[in-house]
């Protein structure tokens, strides 16, 4: 990554670089709605794959709502929150310097377990910009190798614009194209990808396709 | 297994979302004066009251590490560590239950932590304050907003009833905004508030 990108990720990360404790469910926090072009064709593939049973991997929060839609469309859908899990202190390792960080090793030898070409599609929402860095790249990775070739993977990226305060969200799939987004508090943006960022950390997918929408987020739907 | 002996049965709460707590003494049922005065109809139990008389309780003291199996519905707040096999019986795992463990009965609800693969030919209701961390397989599934799952759901159809084919899965969201409070879209449904969870018998 660009020393530029570097430094937009301190600037976001703060002093410590540490993240508060989510405070799950964020009780009374307003869901928002907005209607996503990359969804809607991330869900036309999942439609029109005929008779045999696809896996999908959602790597957001538990959302009972995408849990229903697609095992409706008679998917088999799995779910692992790895955002969450990252707030282990368990896989954290002091530096040299006394500050901690996420041993990717550890962190996958317990998470993200799957074998290569498991996955029809993968709904990897906004989870990029919120994770530690040294997971990032190292889980793009692998997901690359899970998906089935020609597989699908949906990710989201908040743009300069959406500023440094931007909420996670939960994301429900109310429609094939349209999403609820339910804000859950404690989680800090930790970086902002710009296009080339993104081409980059992606670069072995066949092929990327973006969605800009009016809400500072950008849509892109990767082909393996 | 431990049961209840006959003087333990006493009328007890059967309010789902404290099923762990002691039974509080209710007044015994007044016996009609007069004719006039309408008796209430007597409530059928119901298969998710951990309390019946016919259905094995492991309270959250206990700790067991090996094989559990039965032919009777049971309610479990303990410790498991092995597997639980209850084939065509219902499973209530409680807030204190603790499972590692694969789990099999016919239709199963979780307010506790499980690790461990379930499967169930019924249905299987997770619960908010629920933890599950392993692979579901079943015919139907309720999960609760605010649930935990970690894993893999796999709806199984039912053969034998293809033709009028029930709801897979349902969904109750305490927490939804208005326009996804409720709904239903083909073989789906869904409602907004954690008081329409069923028992295990309802829409068989």
């Amino acid at each position: 990554m660009s020393s530029s990108g570097n430094n937009l990720m301190r600037w976001f990360r703060g002093a410590d670089g540490s993240q508060a404790k989510p405070q799950e469910g964020a009780k009374g926090a307003p869901r928002t709605r907005r209607t996503c072009i990359g969804l809607g064709e991330f869900m036309r593939n999942l439609s029109g794959s005929g008779e045999q049973k696809l896996c999908v991997l959602d790597l957001g929060p538990t959302s009972p709502t995408n849990i229903t839609l697609l095992t409706e469309l008679g998917v088999r859908i799995f779910n692992e929150d790895v955002l969450s899990e990252s707030r282990d202190s368990s896989y954290a390792v002091v530096q040299e310097d006394g500050s901690t960080q996420i041993d990717p090793e550890r962190f996958f030898a317990e998470n993200m377990d799957y074998p290569a070409g498991q996955f029809d599609a993968v709904l990897f929402w906004d989870i990029a910009d919120y994770l530690p860095e040294t997971l990032v790249k190292p889980l793009v990775e692998r997901l690359q190798t899970m998906l089935k070739p020609k597989g699908h993977l949906l990710a989201f990226f908040h743009t300069k614009d959406a500023g440094a305060e931007s909420l996670y969200s939960r994301h429900h799939i109310v429609q094939k194209d349209t999403l609820e987004l339910e804000p859950i508090q404690g989680f800090k943006l930790q970086r902002i990808f710009n296009n080339r960022h993104i081409e980059n950390l992606f670069k072995d997918f066949a092929s990327r396709k973006f969605f800009l929408g009016r809400d500072n987020i950008r849509e892109v739907l990767m082909v393996r | 297994m431990w049961k209840p002996r006959p003087e333990d049965i006493k009328p007890m709460s059967t309010n789902p979302s404290q099923p762990g707590q002691p039974a509080q003494p209710v007044p015994p049922p007044v016996v009609a004066a007069t004719p006039s005065i309408p008796v209430p109809p007597k409530e059928t139990p119901k298969a998710s009251d951990p309390h019946r008389a016919d259905v094995g309780h492991i309270g959250k003291s206990v700790q067991i590490k090996g094989e559990l199996t039965g032919s009777e519905d049971l309610y479990l707040d303990g410790s498991i560590e092995g597997t639980v096999d209850l084939r065509d019986h219902s499973l209530i795992i409680g807030p204190n239950g603790k499972i590692k463990a694969a789990i099999s009965a016919r239709d199963l609800v979780v307010h506790g932590r499980v690790e461990g693969n379930i499967t169930a030919t019924g249905r299987v209701e997770l619960r908010k304050s629920c933890t599950l961390i392993g692979d579901v397989s079943t015919q139907r599934i309720v999960i609760e907003d605010g649930a935990f799952f970690k894993g893999a759901i796999d709806i199984k159809e039912n053969t034998q009833n293809v033709e009028t084919r029930k709801p897979l899965v349902s969904v109750a969201s305490a927490g939804m905004s208005s326009g996804s409070g409720s709904g239903s879209s083909s073989g789906v449904s869904y409602s907004a508030s954690s008081d329409s969870q069923g028992s295990f018998l309802d829409g068989k």
